[in-house]
């Protein structure tokens, strides 16, 4: 049942910031195809009684206490960073010149 | 178009989308203090950096004030609820996505009463949900900090993931011309709401209070909807009302020049009151929400619920009206109390001690006027309500006079003290001995005899004179009250 075409793959692509070439999108459109192809048969054995789950163990109200932790300093934080400025991740320009 | 004309030709519906930043001591899925106006980065952690391999855990007390505020705006509480992703591509959330909710959010259908020039509208509450809040950025370069024609910016990711709850309205019909106000009445009941509920700073002006506001026309009421704007960055109850009214105007001028509305997002400007242009639905994201696998679902049972039901406050209005009652205030009075944001101040005055009167004397007059003159707040003015409730004290016990009130709240507000120090180290005593008195007066008598038989002949309100020269005398330190008295005695005039 699933068909994603290359249009799929392409918008796909675009909202994960990938640039693919025409090649390159037709190869991971057979290849997502065959991904979402595999995780569809879970829905043949998936029976009306079995609620759909989005976390692997079957709990709820993992909660923590509103209580400070200690984190990082600012030059912890900041030691990967490609580029600081004023204490502050720099990062290149967000939007293009309209 | 005027704004009358436009609410004539065309019906407005509005949408709110309020999002309000809790107060809980630490972020929202880790142990990160949420102070407001710290080092850029100094509270930050693997969790809100969104460091590979780090987990989120979900802030108890966070839930609990969802819920809570939830109850408030008398919504369902979901006896089931899950986080979601909402992915996007912006520097300002590190891990590529912000953790919200989507589908099950855990308040839904609920309502919040606002009233307008007597007039109560019921605003209808589609959900709240929780998420967690974004870092901020500065942009470089360019003109005035923009984003547009910035050439980078710097991220400071210190209110990354400090817990918000967003509170959407249903669309909000049948209010016309009074479209605007409704729209700040809301939020402001809102505001108070929330400060009642002791959940959030509710400060609008550090962003602790943030309103998106929607606006569409229709040619009637029983048209469908029309194209909607969204409307963002109105952060004052002014702005969200002269932000509705611009966009109603803006709108109404576009249609009647048979021109279509573009569904965008747009952006409100405090400085030249109007909006403009941002994204268009065309290049609105697409943010692919799935459930977040980082976190498990949130399952409010019932006691829980009922328990939480028990902590909630006194509605606002209600708590307004019976305090109104007991203060025995007029509507208007009320309303300027209100206004003044003075309510808990006259409360917790009262409760120190103070006169209903003599509270509302000082808060909304001396003390009004200050805040005007210097824009700051009354309640951070720097005096509290035990120190206007000492001053009255002392004027009840004939030991200041109205005059020497307020020096004593000039010495209070220039930080020496309390009102006892002030007057202590002012040497602010009303000169009460009869003694010291009956020389000045002897003196304004001599002084001006003129007046002094004038008030023996009957023209009693002549004494004014004759009393503002013995307060003269004594610097101001004098009881009028008791001046007067000794004054008529000695001309032997009785009242
Ligand atoms: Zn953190």
């Amino acid at each position: 049942m699933p068909a994603l075409s290359r249009d799929d793959v392409a918008h796909l692509a675009r909202l994960a910031r990938l640039e693919l070439t025409d090649a390159e999108l037709g190869h991971y459109a057979e290849q997502l195809d065959v991904i979402l192809g595999a995780v569809q048969r879970v829905s043949e054995v998936a029976a009306d009684d079995v609620d759909p789950m989005s976390h692997p163990v079957a709990i709820s109200n993992v909660f923590r206490p509103d209580q400070q932790v200690p984190g990082l300093t600012s030059d912890q934080a900041l030691s990967g960073a490609p580029a600081v400025e004023d204490e502050r991740f720099r990062v290149p320009r967000i939007l293009d010149e309209e | 178009m005027t704004f009358e004309q436009a609410v004539e030709k065309f019906d407005p519906v509005l949408g709110l989308e309020v999002h309000v930043e809790l107060n809980t001591e630490t972020k929202m899925f880790c142990g990160c203090p949420t102070t407001f106006g710290g080092d850029p980065n100094s509270q930050v952690c693997p969790v809100c950096l969104g460091l590979p391999g780090s987990l989120p855990v979900v802030n108890a007390k966070a839930v609990e004030s969802a819920i809570r505020i939830g109850l408030a705006l008398n919504c369902s509480i979901a006896p089931w609820s899950r986080f979601a992703r909402k992915n996007y591509f912006y520097p300002d959330m590190p891990k590529n996505y912000q953790i919200s909710q989507y589908d099950e959010p855990i308040a839904v259908n609920g309502y919040l009463d606002v009233e307008v020039d007597g007039q109560t509208y019921r605003i209808g509450i589609e959900r709240a949900h929780m998420e967690e809040d974004t870092g901020k950025s500065l942009h470089m370069g360019g003109a005035t900090g923009r984003i547009h024609g910035a050439d980078y910016s710097l991220v400071d990711y210190n209110r990354a993931g400090i817990p918000l709850i967003e509170i959407v309205t249903k669309p909000i019909t049948g209010t016309g011309a009074k479209a605007p106000e409704v729209a700040r009445a809301y939020v402001t009941a809102l505001r108070d709401l929330l400060r009642a509920l002791q959940v959030s700073d509710v400060r609008m002006e550090q962003g602790s209070l943030r309103c998106d506001a929607n606006v569409s026309l229709r040619p009637s009421p029983d048209a469908q909807f029309g194209t909607r704007t969204e409307t963002k960055n109105v952060n004052s109850l002014r702005s969200v009302e002269r932000a509705v009214r611009y966009e109603i105007e803006r709108q109404a001028d576009v249609l009647d020049g048979g021109g279509v509305i573009v569904q965008e997002t747009r952006h409100w400007h405090e400085d030249t009151g109007k909006t403009t242009s941002g994204r268009t639905k065309e290049e609105a994201e697409d943010y692919r929400y799935f459930p977040e696998p980082d976190l498990a679902p949130v399952a409010a049972s019932a006691e829980w619920v009922d328990q939480l039901r028990t902590t909630l406050p006194e509605p606002p209005a209600q708590r307004r009206a019976r305090l109104q009652q007991d203060w025995g205030f007029t509507d208007l009075e009320m309303r300027d109390v209100v206004n003044a944001e003075a309510v808990e101040l006259i409360e917790e005055t009262i409760a120190a001690g103070a006169t209903a009167g003599g509270a509302k004397k000082w808060w909304l007059g001396e003390l009004a006027r200050r805040s005007n003159d210097s824009g700051v707040a009354l309640a951070d003015l720097g005096i509290d309500p035990d120190g206007v409730a000492r001053i009255e004290t002392l004027i009840a016990e004939g030991s200041l006079n109205d005059k020497m009130a307020r020096q004593v709240i000039d010495g209070i507000l220039a930080g020496e003290g309390t009102a006892d120090e002030v007057v202590a180290s002012r040497g602010l005593v009303v000169v009460s001995d009869d003694g010291a008195l009956t020389v000045a007066v002897q003196e304004a008598i001599s002084a001006n005899p003129d007046v002094a038989d004038k008030v023996r002949g009957g023209k009693v309100a002549a004494v004014g004179a004759l009393v503002g020269a013995v307060m003269k005398a004594t610097r101001g330190q004098a009881d009028a009250g008791r001046v007067r008295e000794l004054l008529l005695e000695t001309l032997g005039v009785q009242e």
